[in-house]
Order: structure tokens, then sequence, then C-alpha cells
């Protein structure tokens, strides 16, 4: 059955969603990163929705059940390359997803994990496994 | 009453040349004619190609007027009106191409039919079917006029706000003069484009040359802010001058979580300052 | 005000929005609606498809393309045989948040089109027919 790659990239996962996601690929998805954060071990997520040309409420909370799942297994949660025209559709619709970082892109999603990855290790001090 | 739309149809065939050599003299003596802006050749085109369409809508008269001889008719009126428009004519001058046919119509009805009663009938049938047509083309000169200014104010809109790029990362919307509904969501639009375009992390709205902003304008500017956010840029919003500050204080807009600079220097500051970036003054120059 | 073209479909599963969406898609970009405006009626069509589902049970779906007066426009319309609306006006309030998933999306729904009709009553299944005209 389809499933959407996920790319480890480092101590990062890389998930590029490229298709018009019906309810049970997006539920997949949801269990593989579940699953793939802690085999991997990953300390962040970069979620590439550059491909997406409609977000809707759906979507929007899948997005932010990945954040918030990520979060509690210790990984950061970053979401790239958001249309203009699905961000303002989104803003109109109410969707405002807190809690859900989001850069314009996969390089500075990137640095983006990867400075608060350094972030959180400084705190913790020393270096996470 | 479809059979004496018939019987006027069947006249007009008959007479048809008639009836177009005198409505063209009608049109061409007519104080409201501009022979400066349409060459008589095309008008006796427009004009024969009229009646034809016109004889078809008085055979069927008491069908949709959404369909067939109507929507024939219609469209050429349309396609009159248009080129009227582009070529300079007033709402009048346009409408008498349809009236004008009215007085030959009546010669001709006048000569062919004896019955006084039938003839006051057809009389009357003859001008409220002209006075619909005519009205009509009223309104497609209106219609066309407000599209050729809608567009116009588009090009106008895109002259008029450029997204300028200040520096690596950093973008500027420099908004100048009146914002209205429309325009201020093109223009946002725009402005979202070009931050996927050029990848800055950071859009300075100026609203300088603004010298109003009512709450559907400030609105769009909040949602472009947010939208902004979403995909991942950062927005400050720079030039709010006095007046503007109390109107939206007034109107209860709420600007918590937005930075705002009074000038749009201060906003390129810090800027330059979160992405990363530093302007020094090379020593020994004031 | 005429209707150019029309057509139905059945929503009876999740594939079944993503199939709306496309039709929607497709007859917007005929209209010749600009990208915004294509992705704002999409999602709508998206959002209402998905509480035919989640709350009517199973529905359907129709699509026409309006002409009024030299403005075009996209009607949808979606209706089910659900258990129907309790409080309208509670159900069109925002209530969702990332997490939730409460709330019909209706309101949100409404702000991405230009008309919104809604009739529902309990017992008697669901209504929402949208119009999203495209901006001359």
């Amino acid at each position: 059955m389809e499933r959407i790659p996920i790319l480890k990239m480092g101590r990062f996962l890389l998930v590029t969603i490229q298709v018009d996601m019906h309810d049970r690929l997006a539920m997949t998805l949801q269990e593989d990163l579940t699953d793939r954060i802690v085999k991997d071990h990953a300390h962040g997520v970069l979620l590439d929705i550059s491909s997406l040309e409609i977000v809707d409420s759906f979507i929007g909370r899948m997005i932010g059940h990945i954040a918030g799942v990520s979060r509690v297994l210790d990984a950061e949660t970053v979401v790239v390359g958001m249309r203009p025209a699905v961000a303002i559709t989104l803003v109109e619709l109410g969707m405002t997803l807190d809690g859900v970082s989001t850069a314009l892109n996969v390089d500075t999603g990137m640095a983006m994990l990867s400075a608060s990855l350094e972030e959180r290790e400084k705190l913790n001090g020393g270096s996470q496994r | 009453m479809t059979e004496q739309q018939s019987k006027v149809a069947q006249l007009l065939r008959k007479n048809e040349r008639d009836v177009l050599q005198q409505w063209l003299s009608y049109q061409i003596s007519a104080t409201t004619m501009r022979a400066d802006l349409i060459k008589e050749s095309d008008l006796r085109e427009q004009s024969r190609r009229f009646l034809q369409l016109f004889t078809a809508v008085v055979q069927q008269n008491g069908d949709d007027e959404n369909t067939g001889s109507w929507k024939s008719v219609k469209d050429m009126l349309n396609e009159v009106s248009r080129s009227r428009v582009a070529q300079g004519f007033s709402p009048s001058e346009t409408a008498t191409f349809v009236f004008s046919l009215k007085q030959p119509m009546f010669d001709m009805l006048r000569r062919e039919i004896r019955d006084v009663e039938e003839l006051c009938r057809e009389i009357w049938a003859t001008t409220a079917l002209l006075d619909k047509l005519g009205l009509y083309t009223t309104e497609a000169y209106l219609h066309s006029r407000e599209s050729i200014i809608s567009r116009q104010q588009q090009e106008l809109m895109e002259l008029s706000t450029p997204v300028v790029q200040l520096w690596d990362n950093v973008l500027a919307l420099p908004l100048i003069g009146t914002l209205d509904s429309e325009r201020t969501q093109v223009v946002m639009e725009n402005l979202l484009e070009k931050v996927v375009e050029t990848g800055a992390s950071i859009a300075i709205i100026d609203i300088t040359g603004v010298p109003t902003v009512d709450t559907l304008v400030a609105q769009h500017l909040l949602k472009t802010v947010a939208a902004a956010r979403l995909m991942g840029a950062d927005c400050i919003i720079s030039g709010i001058r006095p007046q503007i500050a109390q109107t939206i204080v007034h109107l209860g807009i709420n600007l918590a979580d937005i930075i705002t600079k009074a000038t749009l220097a201060d906003a390129f500051a810090i800027a330059l300052q979160r992405t990363g970036a530093k302007v020094t003054r090379l020593s020994g120059k004031r | 005000m005429v209707v150019l073209k029309d057509e139905t479909a059945s929503i009876r599963s999740s594939d079944d929005i993503v199939r709306v969406r496309r039709i929607v898609r497709e007859w917007a970009v005929s209209l010749g609606f600009s990208l915004v405006d294509q992705t704002k009626v999409v999602t709508a069509a998206s959002e209402l498809a998905r509480n035919v589902i989640d709350y009517g049970g199973g529905g359907d779906f129709r699509i026409e393309a309006l002409n009024n007066d030299a403005r075009r426009g996209l009607r949808l319309t979606f209706s089910d045989q659900g258990p129907g609306i309790v409080d309208l006006e509670q159900a069109m309030k925002d209530g969702f948040t990332t997490g939730g998933g409460l709330g019909l999306g209706l309101g949100g729904a409404k702000r991405l089109v230009n008309e919104f009709l809604i009739d529902s009553k309990p017992g008697r299944g669901t209504t929402v027919v949208i119009v999203r005209w495209k901006n001359l």
C-alpha cells in the first residue's frame, strides 16, 4: 500500500508530502512517523508541504498532531514550504497552527532545527545521543 | 400573438432593403452620429446584421430571453457596445443605434398594415421590443466601461506597489495612496509570492504613504502578517502615523504580537539585526 | 441567472473528498478563477464534503457553473440525510484547535466563499449551498 516516504537526514527526519492525501494515508503517516522518531532517535522532523495545493482543517489538525506527538518524544517539528494561497486560506479558515514552527524551505527549516537542538543540548549540559 | 409577430417578421423580410436604407439615413443624419468615430461602411454592416437578428427575435417573441435568437441579438449588442465604448461614443450615442430603428419600422408598418387596430398593436409591440433592446444596449455599454476601468485600476495597482529587496532576506513593501479592500488583497498576495521567490524571512510593510486605514484594510494587513508567519516569515509594519495609530486603537484592532516601528529606517535596523546582519561605519568617514 | 453546466457526485468515503476537491479545482480553473480564489473554494468544498461524511453519514454533491449578467461563479451544494444540526448558531462558531478537531468548520468555510446558505433540522438532514464568484 502506498506510504509517504520518510528520510533520515542526520539527526532529523524529512517528510515530503507530494500527493493529495486521503484520510488513510494521513493516518498511516502519523503512525509511521511516530515509530521512526523513536527508532531513529530523531531530534527533529521537517514536514515539507511545498507540493500541497490544499491544506484543509483535517490536514491542519494532522500537522498539529504530528507536532504534538513529536514534542512529547523530544523532537521538534518544523513545517516548510507552505504556499501563499494555502497560507491565506488557512488564515481565513481560522487555523493558526499554534505551537507549530514554520520555515520557508528545507534549508532554513534544517537550520532552525539544528539551532534549536543546539540550544536544548546546551541547556541539558552536553550532547544528546 | 406569435402569429402576428411572424407577420411582422414576414413584412420585415419583405421590406428589409428599404428599412435598412431608411434606418441608415436616420442614423447618419442624427445629431448623435459620430462620423469621426465610425466609418459609414462599418455602420452599414452592423445595421444589416442587427436587422437580421432583430427579425429573428421578432419571429420568436415570447421565448426565453437568454437563449436562441434573443441570445444572438444580445451578443451582437454586447459587441456593438464594447466597440462603441472603445471608440469613445457616449451611452446615448450608442443606444441611438437601436432606438433610431423605430421610425423606419413605424413607416413600414403604416405602409403595409391597413387595419388600424392591428397597426396600433404592432407599433406598440415593436416599440416595446426596441425599448428593451435599446436599454439592454445601454447596460452592456456600462458593463464594458466598468470592466475597462477595473482593468486600468488593476494595472495601476500593480505599477504602484512594487516589492523591494532591501537586503538579503529582507523585503520592503512601501504602500502609497489609498488602500481599498481589493487593492490591498492583490498587493498582499504579491508580497507573499515575493517572499517565496526571494526566500526572505522578514517583510517590512511601510504605510507612511497611506493617508487612512479602515477596519477592512487593517484586517487585510493583519491577515497578511498571519499568512506570512504561517509560511515562515515575519512582518514588521512601519510608518504608522499618529492618526492611523489612533484609528487602530479606536477600532479595537489588536496588533499585540506584531512588531510595529515608526519609520522604515527603524524597521530596517531591526530586520538586519534579526537576520544576523550588521551595518558598521568605516572609520574616518562622518 | 443562468446555470451553464452542472455535475453531481455521491460522497460516501474519504476518497470521495479527494474526488470532490479535484472536480472543484478543475471547474474553478476552467472558469478562470485566480489561484487564491481556487484554493479558497476547493478548501471550502473539502471542509463541507468532510462534514457530509463525518456528521451526515454520507450524502451528495452538486456543482454548477453560473453566469449572472457576465459574472461567472461556482455553486456547490452538499446534502445529507443525517441527524441534522440542533443548534445552528453554535455550529457556525469557530471551535477548532489544531489538536482537537472540535467544530464543524462551517464558520471557516463561510469566510472562504461569497454566499453561504445552510438548511438543517434535527431528523431532516443538512444541506449547505455555497457560491464563489470570479472576481472580474
